[in-house]
């Protein structure tokens, strides 16, 4: 086997390199030959084809995504902004706070367990390499059709993988959400979540600099994980043989992990750590040219000193492992001792793999032969970006058009058709109690967790003697956003908004993942770019900058795309974490007030879903500033010790929530539809910028000044009372129906 | 009764935790020269009536589809001999 | 003066801050303890916290076991040493022998997390002096590896000398043998529990309760007044 080097390289121009097996169209192959003024050698060519993927460049996505940092609102909290591993926000009291939002939907089909315990794996790492330590997960998750077969394989390995990991991680999961759609059958989104905190000063950036400094690789060792590209490179050009036997899935390791932790903030309190990196997508490639393009700009490795697993690995396989848990330190070296001492307290394999050097240059060797000589930002910043076409789906007018009127859609009229359709929307799959589900993950652990599900948001404590917290919600709506991208990613938004205001939490940042189709799909396109407008306009004027995320494409089957579902995360802070709103209307007598407007809304509802399987008009509109005023109400109700609890309205409307607020405190409820309101619409609308609270009788008139001196309206809709939900004149449901109809809904569907 | 073994291992080039912390731990605990240690499962399965090539083809199937996940594992059936 | 409660963190320990800041708030002086440290630091006591040490692989607490920090605590454990076992402590115990019977994965099949109603069988353990004898509690628990067994001589010998410590009440979390959840060796020094009670030490945190700050004072008031 003759070793391609970069002197081979220049020596033999006409050797054909598989550059399209490897994904590069031939535009962008010419681009590197042009960047590099010969061809490169395999090496080069395996780093540019993973670092230039979709995955990696963000190339179909980039040209929307900008719009997140030209909107961006005006925010004191921003500390680091989009382009770093992950944002971090100014919380007060010298904190600052890390989180971030990310995908591994395909991996997560492919080997459930597996690919959902990578995804923590990954997003924490993210975390780690902020400075942080991670303090809670959370998992948005999305599956096919309840009753199909495969959904009974892909939702527990998921469940279970989630669990595994994140349980032996030892961080609580405290939110995020189960939803069922057809549309999601091949194409499970798995999405999860980690945030993490730190003092200010701690704030660590993924950037190399300062000549002589080493580049330290620890944590496990390199195996053939995640590399099919490379081993076509290996066997096709420079074997001739079979490819070797590469693994299709990655294992994660929870337990190698935590030692990544634990040893990784002990060498930053240290103060040992010039500049760090994980290693996820595109592995050592990815690592090695973003430190050194982000620093000063030279670098040189030796791939001879990367521990291996497999030690049949050859150097373009090395380069573009994405073996799990491993991170790249850069340190200075007379604290290089100490740092491999920290590493070897944990247990944790380190190696000095390289050095920072005067020049501009990435220089990898092997064997003492140079084979990778680059200018990292030509890797890691200049890939290709796209312009892809996109227009309006043809479908979408008729889809628009097929509203959920009453003419069109039958709506129960008489108390005994409401009280049917109320049980069959709290025992409908995604309405229905997911206990089955979160029970599986530890949200006890660290003795810090507030809130979790299934609250609005889930909640931690940042600071134990100042009780200075932070609320994180997660939503989104792939029905809402296939009616209308742009109003559907707002929708997302501002639910994950009221979530965190409804908690008491001040919202201040958010982080997305963006998942949609194939971006060569121009219909496809056109929602990505529709949905990413909405949230960067709505982002700008809620006040909440995006501080990164992530996108996933290629959701599809065939021709068959998911709904187009942008899920967001909105992170808030709270003063004083004993003033926190809980859910639960739990003490008798509270008045219950509904705030905000209800109008006929039901396009894209859970009630159109349940009841007629049906899937059209226009999502509810939304009012931005009326979101805002909400929030706003909501967090002084709670600073002022004004409510007790309260329950955003979402899916599934007014019951859905009063029903869940009923159940979680064990008390009943006795309603009464407000004048002029049609009951249906009433207990099933899904009008935005509501939510309910209760209120203790000793507070409703100052609740209720507050309300109308900032113009809020908040109508009095009940009262907390008995072990019934009653709608006066309507039905009267027991709670115990209730909750056997909400409850081993999930459990059922899995036997 | 006849027994029927299926052994289940990860495949090799899958990374296996539980194997690495077990062989991390054998120095440790004074057992010297074990180069890897690889950590698997052994199902026992008794079979009813006699263990011919069709009823070895259907524990096979069923050690495929069911008790070995052959995306990440490998496994293998014998006959227990001397029973 | 105060009592020194150690807390030992072993690799992938998880739940060893949450108990330092549980003896904290009893009122004791919490002490860190290294896996690779044979030296106790002069503590009164020790807890060995949750968490998946080593992952959990091979067994639950079967390579935790044979560190360096609990060839000493083994050593003061049969001297008389108060010792408490959480979760992956009470199978790190069972591992070495303190207690009897091991842990099984769940009889579900899943990791469990919820809150549990517990029973206090027995309040005359290092432990437990500050429950009253039958009340009831409600503790958190997490596991996955949680259903204790034990051969039936040794369980007929655990119930008739009064050692079954814990019991869950309002249904069995995992399949444990005789629905018990902690058991004590003889002395009554040595107890061990899956449920966790330093997750149940404030108002506001895990379930909201704190009907597991006991496990803290009873050592505390044992301490102080040995």
């Amino acid at each position: 086997m003759t070793l391609d080097t970069v002197k081979n390289a220049s020596e033999t121009p006409d050797v054909a390199l598989p550059w399209a097996a490897l994904g590069l169209k031939e535009d962008e192959y010419l681009k590197i030959r042009e960047i590099l003024g010969r061809r490169p050698t395999g090496a080069e060519l395996a780093m540019y084809s993973v670092m230039w993927s979709e995955h990696c460049s963000y190339k179909s996505s980039k040209v929307h995504l900008r719009q997140f940092g030209e909107k961006a609102p005006q925010s004191d909290a921003m500390l680091v902004g989009i382009g770093e591993n992950a944002g971090v926000v100014d919380v007060g009291q010298g904190y600052a706070v890390t989180f971030k939002i990310e995908s591994h939907n395909h991996p997560s089909y492919v080997e459930p367990y597996q690919g959902a315990a990578t995804g923590v794996g990954g997003i924490v790492r993210d975390i780690i390499s902020m400075g942080a330590r991670p303090v809670a997960v959370m998992d948005p998750l999305r599956f096919g059709a309840p009753d199909h077969p495969d959904t009974k394989r892909v939702l527990p390995g998921v469940v279970a993988g989630i669990g595994g990991y994140g349980n032996c991680l030892g961080l609580p999961n405290i939110g995020g959400e189960v939803v069922f759609d057809a549309c999601y059958q091949g194409n499970p989104l798995v999405n999860a979540l980690a945030v993490g905190v730190m003092k200010h000063e701690d704030i660590h950036l993924a950037k190399a600099s300062g000549a002589g400094n080493k580049v330290v690789l620890y944590g496990a060792r390199t195996g053939g994980d995640g590399i099919g590209g490379a081993s076509i490179l290996a066997s096709e050009t420079f074997e001739g043989g079979t490819p070797t036997k590469r693994p299709a899935v990655q294992v994660g390791d929870p337990f190698q992990e935590k030692l990544l932790i634990e040893c990784t903030l002990e060498a930053f309190r240290a103060k040992l750590v010039v500049g760090i990196q994980d290693l996820g997508a595109a592995g050592l490639s990815c690592a090695t040219s973003e430190l050194a393009s982000n620093g000063s700009g030279g670098m040189r490795c030796d791939l001879d000193d990367v521990p291996l697993r497999d030690n049949t690995l050859t150097p373009e396989e090395i380069l573009m492992s994405e073996s799990q848990e491993r991170m790249c330190a850069v340190v200075e070296p007379e604290k290089i001792e100490a740092f491999l001492a920290i590493c070897e307290k944990w247990d944790v394999t380190a190696t000095v793999i390289g050095e920072v050097t005067d020049g501009d240059r990435l220089e990898i060797f092997w064997h003492g032969e140079k084979i990778v000589d680059v200018d990292p930002r030509t890797v890691a910043h200049d890939g290709p970006v796209y312009e892809r076409p996109y227009h309006r789906p043809s479908w979408q007018d008729a889809l628009q058009a097929d509203a959920p009127t009453a003419e069109r859609l039958a709506r129960p009229a008489t108390g005994d058709e409401l009280r049917a359709a109320v049980v069959a929307l709290v025992g409908s799959v995604n309405q229905a109690d997911k206990s089955w589900i979160t029970s599986q993950y530890d949200r006890f652990v660290l003795g810090n967790t507030v809130l979790a599900m299934p609250e609005d948001s889930g909640m931690i404590r940042v600071d134990e003697s100042t009780n200075l917290g932070v609320a994180i919600a997660t939503d989104g709506n792939g029905r809402y956003t296939k009616l209308d991208p742009y109003t559907g990613s707002q929708l997302a938004l501002a639910e994950a908004y009221r979530n965190v205001a409804a908690t008491g939490a001040k919202p201040l940042a958010v982080s997305d993942c963006l998942n949609f189709g194939s971006p060569e799909d121009p219909e496809v396109m056109w929602q990505f770019a529709e949905a990413t407008r909405g949230l960067a306009d709505g982002c700008l004027e809620l006040g909440t900058p995006v501080t990164g995320g992530n996108v996933s494409l290629y959701n599809q089957t065939g021709t068959q795309a998911i709904h187009p579902t942008p899920v967001v995360a909105v992170l808030g802070v709270i003063d004083d974490v004993t003033r926190r709103t809980p859910m639960a209307f739990a003490e008798e007598g509270q008045l219950v007030y509904l705030l905000g407007t209800t109008e006929d809304e039901l396009g894209g509802s859970a009630w159109a879903q349940v009841a007629h399987d049906h899937l059209g008009g226009l999502p509810p509109k939304l009012d931005l500033d009326r979101e805002k005023l909400l929030a706003e109400i909501l967090i002084a109700a709670s600073r002022d010790g004004m409510i007790d609890a309260a329950h955003d309205l979402s899916d599934g409307g007014l019951i859905q929530a009063a029903v869940e607020s009923a159940l979680k405190g064990g008390q009943g409820l006795r309603l009464i539809v407000p004048d002029g309101l049609d009951p249906f619409v009433f207990l099933f609308s899904e009008s935005a910028g509501r939510a309910i609270v209760s209120v203790p009788r000793s507070e409703e008139l100052r609740f209720t000044e507050m309300c109308g001196v900032r113009g809020l309206p908040a109508t009095r809709i009940g009262v907390v009372d008995g072990d019934v939900v009653e709608l006066q004149g309507q039905f009267t449901l027991p709670l115990a129906e209730l909750r056997e109809a909400n409850t081993g809904v999930i459990e059922a569907l899995l036997a | 009764m006849a027994r029927v073994v299926v052994d289940v291992m990860l495949k090799p080039e899958i990374l296996d935790p539980q194997g690495q912390a077990v062989q991390r731990a054998l120095p440790r605990l004074g057992f010297e020269g074990i180069a890897d240690v690889r950590q698997g499962k052994r199902f026992e399965l008794e079979v009813e009536g006699p263990v011919d090539e069709a009823a070895l083809a259907r524990i096979h199937q069923a050690a495929e589809t069911f008790l070995a996940n052959t995306v990440i594992e490998d496994f293998v059936v014998r006959v227990e001999e001397g029973q | 003066m105060t009592a020194r409660v150690g807390v030992v963190t072993f690799p992938g320990s998880l739940d060893d801050r949450d108990a330092l800041r549980a003896v904290k708030l009893a009122g004791a002086e919490p002490v860190a303890l290294w896996h690779r440290d044979k030296d106790l630091h002069q503590v009164d006591a020790v807890v060995l916290p949750g968490g998946f040490s080593y992952g959990d692989y091979l067994r639950a607490g079967a390579i935790s076991r044979f560190s360096p920090v609990m060839e000493t605590i083994i050593e003061q454990a049969k001297g008389g040493m108060p010792v408490l076992g959480i979760c992956n402590g009470f199978q790190v115990l069972t591992e070495s022998h303190l207690l009897p019977g091991a842990m099984l994965r769940n009889n579900h099949l899943h990791f469990v997390c919820k809150d549990q109603k517990l029973r206090v069988e027995n309040n005359t353990t290092a432990w437990t002096s500050d429950y009253a004898q039958g009340q009831e509690i409600m503790i958190p628990l997490k596991n996955m590896d949680g259903r204790f067994t034990a051969d039936r001589r040794t369980i007929d010998e655990l119930e008739a000398e009064g050692r079954v410590v814990f019991r869950y009440l309002d249904g069995n979390p995992n399949g444990s043998i005789d629905d018990i959840a902690g058991i004590t060796n003889a002395a009554g020094n040595v107890v061990g529990l899956m449920p966790h009670p330093e997750h149940a030490v404030e108002p506001l945190i895990g379930t909201g309760g704190t009907d597991g700050t006991g496990f803290f004072t009873s050592i505390l008031k044992r301490l102080v007044n040995a």
